[in-house]
């Protein structure tokens, strides 16, 4: 029978059936880093129990790095006993964990499919919700809890609800300055921030297919902002080149094997789903947040919504959505001011990210008004982002480089927004309270984007600021 | 986690209005800066709580009619965002030991049933009915009967809705999977083989 991905993934992997009516999956890549695992060791040590599988666990720390002296002991000593938690926990259970320094450390979602880790037809799970975006490999690729994290620390298996799988389509072709980050943004606007809630989304379409690697990460990444358990796309060509030559890629005879073994996990061409949704890439345009949902969106030439033209429970949302970032209904959000500009994360934080604004921004300056980062994903995004100058370029338009890390994606390092500072961010979360300041305002965006907005000192629209047809 | 059979929770309830209540706003990033999760109940919520100076904002939570509440009732999309286990365990730690919603984010919903903390579904209507009577009459008992899928509050009873195996789960008494799940060390490590894994 016609099987899509999703389908043949999880019946490789089944261990059984579980008396509840879940199914026991059996975890082929485990990633963790040291805000959720730290507990998960201590719920082991709690029943006297090891793990399992050892080698098919990777450790890295991102979340509380400072970016700007990462020197230890950690200046926060909260921060510097997370570190030396994980440090000591994976030593004790033969877990090898992507130092700092060691060249591989970085955010978790960029450092899996940098070091070949993440590789099609597999299960991966990590305790973050962004874990989808190691679906771009053709995976799935699952966030879990504390608990679960402990589950697959102990056995390399979850407990399993199945999910409905729903094809979600992206036609056609994109403009010329609207990017991977515009389309996913409009996606979950169109299908709201609870719209995914027992699916599985499965990105197709030519516009996808004619994606790079990075770009498919940044649109599987947000699969979560849009409620799904999971996204992925079909592994292909451009898969299979991005993975070859990666340090834990297999070679020779084992790469042949390896490469029919993924291939035969695509979804065939007549698998059916339980729904699906067609897009069309003309009709994108570049995509901005205006309020505290990823939802809460508009192309960069509409305005700001009017709660009066809304109906039922959803009006109080745009109320307060609207209170919150102090914007006015009906205005434009083209033109609105912000103080900090940021790029970075495991949405938009690769060095495909960074060489697209490079381009953008030589010899512009970003405004005075302006506190500018650019945060790179990895240490191996960094290196290769300084072989190529693009650092030298960022910094000499105003931007500060910093190290790498999750920084002001969730501010839970030294990098936050001060009282209610407006950002123009490339992350994934507009929620309050995100970047570290109870009142600070965030405005999503793709790097590009976030560039212009920082040469204009308000939102703007790349294309104009670039002169991009 | 001690495994027993829940199947009925009952206490009073507080109602927590909005819909597409994200896990950053149950609890704030920065109180994730811990190794354990024994200090999170304080925290829960600490934004809409607390001023930045540590004053209280006098949200409902900190009513003194309210204090002792055992049921949370929220809206829709409740738990939505970050995994981090840190939500639930916040909510359980303040005191809570049911959740009434609109609906739930799935990694919510999982790691709240990993911890016992049974989350049942509601209608908007009927959660405005609710939500009145705990304003009326904040010691109003409420009774979540996950056998029968009913909530009982003021002399009504509502249907409710709950994921079948979460259900079961608590009726069984296995929602912690974790000594289920290691039983199978035979059929996992024949699994790992066969893919190559091992
Ligand atoms: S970059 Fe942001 S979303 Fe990504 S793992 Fe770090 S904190 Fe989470």
């Amino acid at each position: 029978m016609a099987r899509n991905l999703f389908q043949k993934v999880w019946d490789a992997h089944l261990v059984g059936p579980l008396a509840s009516g879940q199914s026991q999956i059996f975890i082929a890549l485990h990633l963790i880093h040291e805000v959720t695992s730290p507990q998960a060791f201590g719920m082991l040590q709690d029943k006297g129990l090891k793990v399992a599988y050892p080698s098919r666990t990777f450790a890295t720390v991102d979340h509380i790095i400072p970016t700007d002296d990462a020197s230890r002991p950690l200046q926060d000593a909260m921060a510097e006993k997370m570190l030396q938690v994980l440090t000591d926990s994976t030593a004790a259970h033969g877990i090898e964990f992507f130092k700092p320094g060691s060249g591989t450390q970085g955010i978790v979602h960029v450092v899996g499919p940098e070091q070949g880790l993440t590789q099609p037809g597999m299960t991966i799970c990590c305790g973050d919700s962004h874990t989808a975006t190691h679906g771009a490999f053709g995976c799935i690729a699952l966030g879990i809890g504390t608990s679960q994290v402990r589950d697959v620390l102990a056995s390399q298996t979850l407990a399993m609800d199945p999910v409905q799988v729903r094809k979600i389509s992206v036609e056609g072709q994109l403009q010329a300055g609207v990017t991977a980050k515009d389309v996913i943004l409009h996606i979950i606007r169109t299908l709201g921030v609870d719209g995914g809630v027992g699916f599985a989304y499965e990105y197709a379409g030519s516009v996808i297919e004619n994606m790079s690697m990075e770009e498919r990460m940044t649109i599987c990444n947000m699969s979560i902002e849009g409620g799904a358990r999971c996204g992925y796309i079909n592994p292909d060509q451009t898969t299979f080149d991005y993975l070859s030559g990666r340090p834990r890629v297999p070679t020779g005879d084992a790469w042949d094997a390896a490469l029919e073994q993924w291939q035969s996990f695509a979804s065939d061409a007549d698998a059916a789903y339980d729904d699906e949704v067609v897009f069309h890439g003309e009709d994108i345009r570049p995509t901005v947040t205006w309020g505290v949902t990823p939802a809460q969106a508009l192309f960069i030439d509409e305005n700001i919504p009017n709660p009066e033209e809304v109906e039922g429970l959803d009006r109080a949302l745009v109320t307060d959505a609207l209170d919150y970032m102090q914007l006015e209904a009906n205005a434009p959000i083209k033109g609105t001011p912000i103080d900090v500009a940021f790029i970075g994360s495991c949405t938009n934080g690769r060095l495909s990210d960074f060489q697209q604004v490079a381009e953008l921004i030589e010899g512009k300056k970003v405004a005075a008004s302006v506190r500018a980062i650019a945060v790179p994903g990895s240490e191996q995004v960094d290196k290769a982002a300084r072989e190529l100058g693009i650092n030298l370029i960022f910094e000499a338009a105003g931007f500060e480089w910093r190290l790498p890390g999750c920084s002001m994606c969730l501010a839970m390092n030294p990098d936050k927004l001060n009282g209610d500072e407006v950002c123009a961010s490339s992350s994934n979360r507009n929620f309050i309270g995100r970047q570290g300041s109870p009142t600070g305002r965030t405005i999503l965006m793709s790097p590009v984007m976030v560039a212009a907005a920082a040469v204009s000192g308000s939102v703007a629209d790349a294309r104009e600021v670039f002169d991009i047809s | 986690m001690s495994q027993y059979s829940i199947y009925k929770i009952s206490g009073s309830g507080v109602y927590i209005e909005g819909n597409d209540i994200d896990t950053d706003r149950i609890i704030p990033a920065r109180f994730l800066k811990c190794v354990t999760f024994d200090e999170l109940g304080d925290s829960l919520f600490y934004d809409v709580r607390f001023n930045e100076d540590g004053s209280s904002k006098h949200h409902v939570l900190d009513k003194p009619e309210y204090q002792g509440a055992e049921i949370l009732i929220s809206d829709a999309n409740f738990g939505c965002g970050s995994s981090r286990e840190h939500a639930p365990q916040a909510i359980q730690k303040f005191g809570f030991r049911a959740i009434i919603a609109g609906s739930f984010a799935e990694i919510f919903h999982g790691n709240c049933t990993t911890l016992g903390i049974p989350c049942v579904s509601m209608p908007a209507e009927d959660r405005q009915k609710m939500a009145a009577a705990v304003a009326d009459d904040p010691d109003t008992s409420i009774i979540v009967d996950l056998e029968n899928l009913q909530v009982i509050c003021a002399n009504e009873v509502f249907n409710v809705t709950m994921k079948a195996s979460a259900r079961e789960a608590f009726l069984a008494g296995t929602t912690d999977p974790l000594d289920t799940l290691l039983a199978q060390r035979d059929s996992i490590d024949a699994v790992a083989k066969k893919l190559g894994y091992a």
